[in-house]
Parts: structure tokens; sequence; C-alpha cells
């Protein structure tokens, strides 16, 4: 006998966004002695003024906790509406249980399905991507998507192609059923021949082995980097508008992970997008926060820009593995 | 039709003024791109992919590091392009 169900929802959208920012304020001024750098050579290569590092009583989860929060009370639902929780990050310090799991608990939500996803700076693009086919399929019918990282975990501070990048937060989007539509087709893949580009090491393994290598660090090759997201990424963004129906002459706001000024800055340019998009350069003040820093950007960018509430969005993550993502969204209502 | 060092030369100079505002004037053969013309190595890069377009050649990321002066740059295109 052929299965029968239905398909209870066409469309789903972003109900609402919440951030958390962590309260250290690190100026470029305390990273340049260890890197034999400067204020002016940072903001030259990078645009970053500042980042925010988690103090010590700021962990993934706590961070990951206050941005939730605050998505789930602009969203208008109670912590109980939630039935699906997906975390984006890499620098959870566990390997299992999952931090969804520990994140449920701690909202007193804890039968709700939770999962983490590994695709680094691109992580939560893929969980809005994952999170609407949910909802359109009728397996969830409000999912927590969550992206948080504390990259100073993580990080050489002696390095200098990462040490004035990296930074910690967390972003969070409820996203739910809608009668029109909300959420574009995903634009996702790998480009896995560079898989080198952005690394962690050395592994867990090594690190188990007598005689100690070292903590492991994330390391990254910038030029390759750059290249890949600026040349690569750019006709990736125009695809996701494409088939949402939109065209960057259309398109209010572009919110790409906040990785570096200078990808921005040329992304936007190949992209040709004209000056009336509202771009997010979020990552003046908040470094480069991997998968959070989508969430956090809309988050900045829609309290400087009230009127951008309700208008469409072009969101893209790429990063390590390399691994990208992007949809076209319909940015959250104002909460009431 | 083989590529000459003097086209090259003329089509590095619009590329680097182009993408770093440095006065096409001031470039030379023998300049180095980092101490001399102060195009740091994200503006490499541009000045790289622009170079690939513009001579339909393709130069390898490890290959970027190599070209030190804007002569490096101008002799390696010369030669993917024979």
């Amino acid at each position: 006998m052929a299965l029968t169900f239905t398909t209870p929802n066409s469309h789903s959208r972003i109900l609402s966004v919440g951030a958390y920012r962590p309260s250290r304020i690190i100026p470029n001024s305390e990273i340049v002695d260890r890197i034999d750098s400067s204020d002016e050579w940072i903001r030259e290569r990078s645009g970053i003024e500042s980042r925010r590092f988690a103090g010590p009583d700021e962990s993934v989860i706590s961070m990951a906790l206050a941005a939730s929060k605050q998505a789930i009370s602009r969203s208008g639902l109670s912590v109980s509406d939630i039935d699906a929780v997906i975390v984006a990050t890499i620098t959870y310090p566990f390997q299992t249980p999952s931090a969804a799991t520990e994140l449920i608990m701690k909202l007193g939500n804890p039968k709700a399905a939770a999962f983490d996803i590994s695709a680094a700076c691109a992580g939560f693009c893929y969980g809005v991507g994952m999170a609407a086919d949910l909802i359109r399929s009728g397996t969830a019918t409000n999912v927590l998507v969550v992206g948080v990282e504390k990259l100073s975990d993580f990080t050489d501070p002696d390095d200098r192609g990462t040490a004035f990048i990296f930074a910690d937060g967390a972003g969070a989007v409820v996203i739910g059923k809608s009668e029109s539509a909300g959420i574009g087709p995903m634009i996702w893949g790998s480009d896995a021949e560079s898989r080198d580009a952005i690394l962690m090491t050395p592994s867990w393994i090594d690190l188990k082995a007598p005689g100690s290598v070292g903590w492991p660090d994330i390391s990254m090759q910038g030029q390759t980097v750059f290249r890949w997201a600026v040349y690569q990424m750019a006709p990736v963004a125009l695809k996701a508008l494409d088939v949402a129906g939109l065209t960057p002459e259309t398109l209010a706001a572009f919110i790409p992970h906040q990785a570096n000024m200078r990808i921005i800055d040329a992304m936007a340019k190949s992209m040709k997008l004209p000056e009336s998009v509202a771009i997010a350069r979020d990552v003046r003040v908040s470094g480069n926060t991997s998968a959070a820093s989508v969430p956090i950007a809309m988050d900045a960018l829609l309290a400087e820009r009230p009127d951008l509430h309700g208008k469409s969005a072009l969101i893209i993550g790429f990063g390590a593995g390399l691994v990208y993502a992007a949809q076209a969204i319909e940015l959250p209502q104002a909460p009431k | 039709m083989a590529l000459t060092h003097d086209a090259v030369l003329a089509g590095i100079k619009e590329i680097v003024e182009e993408v770093a505002g440095i006065p096409a004037a001031s470039i030379e053969m023998g300049k180095n791109f980092t101490d001399d013309l102060d195009v740091d190595s994200l503006s490499m890069v541009e000045v790289v992919v622009a170079a690939e377009e513009r001579f339909g050649v393709k130069i390898p990321d490890e290959q970027v590091t190599e070209l030190k002066t804007v002569g490096d740059a101008v002799n390696f295109i010369v030669s993917q392009a024979k």
C-alpha cells in the first residue's frame, strides 16, 4: 500500500533574529604586539577595528543560550513551540553529546529534536536551508537555528594570518511556516580540492600521543581563501538571487559571512550591487565569528536600519572545507 | 600570437592602477609590488585574477608568492602565453 501523507507548508520564513556579543571588546592595540603588526595594518587588510572575545564566564553554550532566548522572545513564540534545534559550530569543546542537546536542556525544552552541523563559516546558512526544508515537509513546525563560535579557544595569538581576524559570538533565528515565500532555494556545495586552505592542526589523536605536539589551532592560507571567496562565491550569490526571482537591483540587503571587509567589498563589486543595497559590514566591530557572523550581522543591520524589517536579503556563508551555502530570504518583521 | 613584454607591462600598469590606485607612470619592471608599490597580499590576488582574464593565462596560488616584482609577473605571463 502506498504511503499517504501531505506536505502541509508551501513556505517558511525567518520569524526573528537574536544575537549575543561577548563582553570583552578587544581593540587592535591588544592584538598587535604578538604578531608584530599595527592598528593601521590590520584595518587595511581586514577592515577590523575591534572584536569581541568571550570572558571566563562566557562559553559556547552561554552565548548560544542568550542569542536563542532573544530570538525566541522576538518571535512571539514560547520555548515549548520550538520542536527542532540546529546548532552550527566548530568550537564546541566536546565531540559528543552535541552542543544542541546542551542548549535545549538550558532552554528548558529537552524533548526537541537537536543536532549540530559542522560546516564552519557556512554552517548558519546550511542550517537555514535545512530548517526551511524541515518545515515545508512537515517534519518540524518551528526550528531554532543557532550559529555560535568561541574561536579564541582555537586561534594562535602569534599567527599573523588569523590572530587579528577570528573572534567570538552567537546569533540565532527562529524559522516557522509562512503564507508567502520567505526563504529561497539554497545554493550550496563544496570545493574540497582546497580543503587544506583552512585547517585545524594537530588532530585530537595527535594531542593524545606522548610528547604532545601542542594545542590545535585553526590556520588559513589567506590569499587562497580570498581568491576563492571573491571570485567563486560572487557567482554563487548571484545564482541564489536568481533562483528566488530577485536581481541585484531588486535586492534590499546583502548579508555575507563577515570574513574580512576586503572580501565583502570585492564581492559586492564583483556582483555589481547597486548603491541601493544595504551591505552588512559588522566585521568592523565583531571580527570574523565564523558560523555566528551572518545572524550577528543581520541583527546589527536591522538595529541600524529598522526599515529593512520584512525586506529581501541575500545571505551567504563560506569557509573551511571549503564549503558554501547561500539563499535569498525575507528579513524578519519588526518584533511586536 | 605571442604576447610581447611591452604589451604585458602596459596591461599590468593599467591593472595595478585600477586595483591599487598606483599611478601607471611609477610602475616599472624592477619595482617590487610590496616594498615599492605598496600592493598588499590581497590586492596582489586581485591583480593576478585581472591579469589572468586579460591575458588568458593561469597563475596558480603557489606562483603568486613568487611574483615579487613587476618584471617577475610580466616574464611569467609571457612564458605562459607562448
